[in-house]
């Protein structure tokens, strides 16, 4: 089995009010020197195949099809 | 003319939406289930608000991936003519059946109240019976409603006269690129727009600035 760790991010240049609320709070609780934050998803995705490249070209095609909206989104993959 | 409502887990506003349709029309529309691969043969078809799937992942992805949106596809190709309110502009947008994206609100509230659109291109299918630049009151209640495309995009858009509702007045509630409110599409028969006309549409709702919408859409003369 492979485990899989997919992130997605917002691309730069798109505005990321979350990240803005959040990168507030952290300056309002005292942390000093806290540049941009910028807010994104982590999936943890378990594959029954052992097959690395297999995995590779299926998790590209679920980013693209549904786990990215890559008109905002960049996302990239790691596996163990 | 005969219209679809589709449904789908976690919408709320097809009830409103049927009802707006069927005082306007004088038909009920036929309702259409998320699972269903044909659709049948009406003029309209129409994708409204609410929370599909729980806005899980990002408002309308997975609604956006359910089989009734590759009908959805077909029958836009062929002409027919499709509205999406609220989280049916963002099921639109994640089917990639207009462009660009919807993103939280910039003040991240959910915000819910009355706001002005100007008719920015008042010769589309859905808006011939405003004039161009009236002026409407509208509803919105969304959280996600902040309209981003990337300057090349929005351009062309622009460009196009895609851009059929605008927020007006200072009145842009969400962040939205532009002041959008709603977009069509370049063949001029897919409309995406975050504002509720169907909960505008006579006396009781206050005024009826929205009938106008259906009104063109559905082909009857606006009350």
């Amino acid at each position: 089995m492979i485990k899989a760790r997919v992130t997605v991010t917002l691309k730069n240049g798109v505005l990321d009010p979350q990240g803005k609320a959040i990168e507030g709070a952290l300056g309002s609780l005292g942390f000093d020197g806290v540049g941009h934050v910028r807010q994104g998803k982590v999936f943890d995705i378990e594959l029954e195949s052992a097959d690395k490249a297999k995995a590779e070209t299926d998790l590209k095609a679920m980013c693209e099809k549904l786990l990215a909206n890559t008109v905002i989104e960049n996302y990239s993959i790691s596996l163990d | 003319m005969k219209s679809a409502v589709v449904q789908l887990p976690g919408l709320n506003r097809d009830r409103d939406m049927i009802a707006a349709l069927t005082k306007i029309s004088g038909q009920a529309p036929i309702t259409v289930w998320q699972t269903e691969t044909e659709i049948p043969d009406v003029d309209l078809i129409v994708i409204p608000g609410g929370f599909s799937y729980g806005d899980y992942l990002r408002c309308g992805a997975i609604a956006a991936r359910m089989p009734v949106m590759q009908a959805i596809k077909a029958k836009a190709e062929q002409g027919v003519k499709v509205l999406g309110v609220c989280n049916g502009f963002q099921i639109l947008v994640e089917a990639g059946m207009l462009p660009g994206a919807l993103m939280r609100n910039a003040s991240l509230k959910f915000v819910c109240k009355e706001v002005k659109l100007e008719v920015a291109n008042a010769e589309t299918d859905f808006t011939r019976a405003y004039a161009q630049g009236q002026i409407l009151r509208c509803p919105i209640a969304h959280h996600d409603g902040n309209y981003f495309a990337d300057a090349e995009t929005l351009s062309a858009i622009e460009g196009n006269g895609q851009v059929v509702f605008r927020y007006a007045e200072n009145t842009n509630p969400n962040g939205s690129a532009n002041d959008i409110a709603g977009i069509i599409n370049e063949k001029g028969n897919v409309l995406g727009m975050m504002p509720h006309p169907e909960n505008l549409i006579e006396a009781a709702h206050g005024g009826s600035d929205g009938r106008g919408l259906f009104a063109s859409a559905l082909n009857v003369i606006a009350a």
